[in-house]
């Protein structure tokens, strides 16, 4: 994996194979504590304590396709690498939550990378799932809630072109305007 | 900061024209292997760049989907196309621009790019 964004995207689609119905994405920079800290939260199946303790073991999988499980084990040691820390807190029939935090100004923190893809295509790709993605940097934030969208649309889907195109603009805006372009 | 407004507008220029996609059996089905090993070799823009293409291009009849790991990781990203009544087609290491040529020649014009396909790879 080359981007932070790329795991989110590969540890969240974990949460829709859960059958999660909300997934919460936070992608939270604090310059001050030198941190780059990233939650993902579910209200899928979750998992017993034999199987967190597992999860983080590459040869550890639920698939019946191949032996190996590489999405937590990548993420996990993207964020150890830079002197950060991994987590992961579940309970069966509660959910799950996934947290990362790098250490920001860290040589080896790979960049954040194209997050505003990642969250649009979770959207756009998973109409069935609902999604609350928070993006803050210091003390500016904005938020991005499915749910909140689904209210205003009624029965226009979230991947229809249009909503698709304004879900993607409202991403790149607004994450702009929230760190100025200071987070790659 | 980009208002909700705007999506309000959305809704009541569509509210009128929502009309139900036909996702009956004449339906050509894209699916990009999005677990770990396409995400790692780069299947999101693929799938970004062939979703946007079938939306711009009007393809009404196909639907770009994804799916898990296929099993054949080291050929990420694959893209398969399942068309009502053809076998399967497999396209391997797959790139936006590849991509490109796949809607153009298989999805448009209906001839399969071979030079793209699992088929044409020697498998060891």
């Amino acid at each position: 994996m080359t981007e932070i964004s790329l795991n989110v995207l590969d540890v969240a689609e974990n949460s829709t194979r859960a059958e999660a119905s909300l997934i919460e994405i936070s992608v939270l920079t604090d310059t001050s504590e030198d941190t780059m800290t990233i939650i993902i939260k579910d209200d899928g199946c979750g998992m017993t304590p034999e199987q967190v303790a597992h999860v983080e073991d590459p040869f550890f999988t639920t698939r019946t396709t191949r032996k190996v499980g590489l999405g937590v084990p990548f993420f996990k040691y993207a964020a150890e690498s830079t002197g950060g820390s991994f987590k992961i807190d579940s309970t069966p029939g509660i959910g799950t939550a996934v947290t990362a935090v790098f250490k920001l100004s860290h040589i080896d923190r790979m960049p954040l990378g194209d997050i505003n893809s990642t969250v649009h295509t979770l959207i756009t790709f998973h109409p069935e799932t609902d999604f609350l993605y928070n993006y803050r940097y210091n003390d500016r934030s904005f938020v991005l809630d499915t749910r909140q969208f689904r209210q205003i649309l009624g029965d226009v889907p979230l991947n229809s072109p249009e909503v698709s195109d304004y879900i993607m603009d409202y991403l790149t805006e607004n994450k702009q305007e929230t760190d100025g372009g200071a987070i790659l | 900061m980009k208002s909700l407004e705007e999506l309000k507008a959305i809704r009541e220029k569509m509210q009128n024209q929502v009309g139900l996609r036909s996702e009956g059996e004449e339906q050509t089905r894209v699916v990009v292997g999005m677990a770990t090993c396409g995400i790692a070799s780069g299947a999101r823009p693929v799938l970004t760049a062939l979703s946007d293409a079938v939306m711009q291009k009007g393809l009404k009849h196909v639907t770009v989907t994804q799916t898990g790991c296929i099993g054949l990781c080291q050929y990420e990203p694959i893209v398969e196309i399942m068309e009502p009544g053809k076998e399967k087609v497999t396209y391997v290491k797959m790139t936006p621009e590849k991509a490109m040529e796949v809607v153009d020649q298989h999805l448009i014009r209906g001839t399969v790019v071979d030079k793209y396909t699992l088929n044409s790879v020697d498998i060891k």
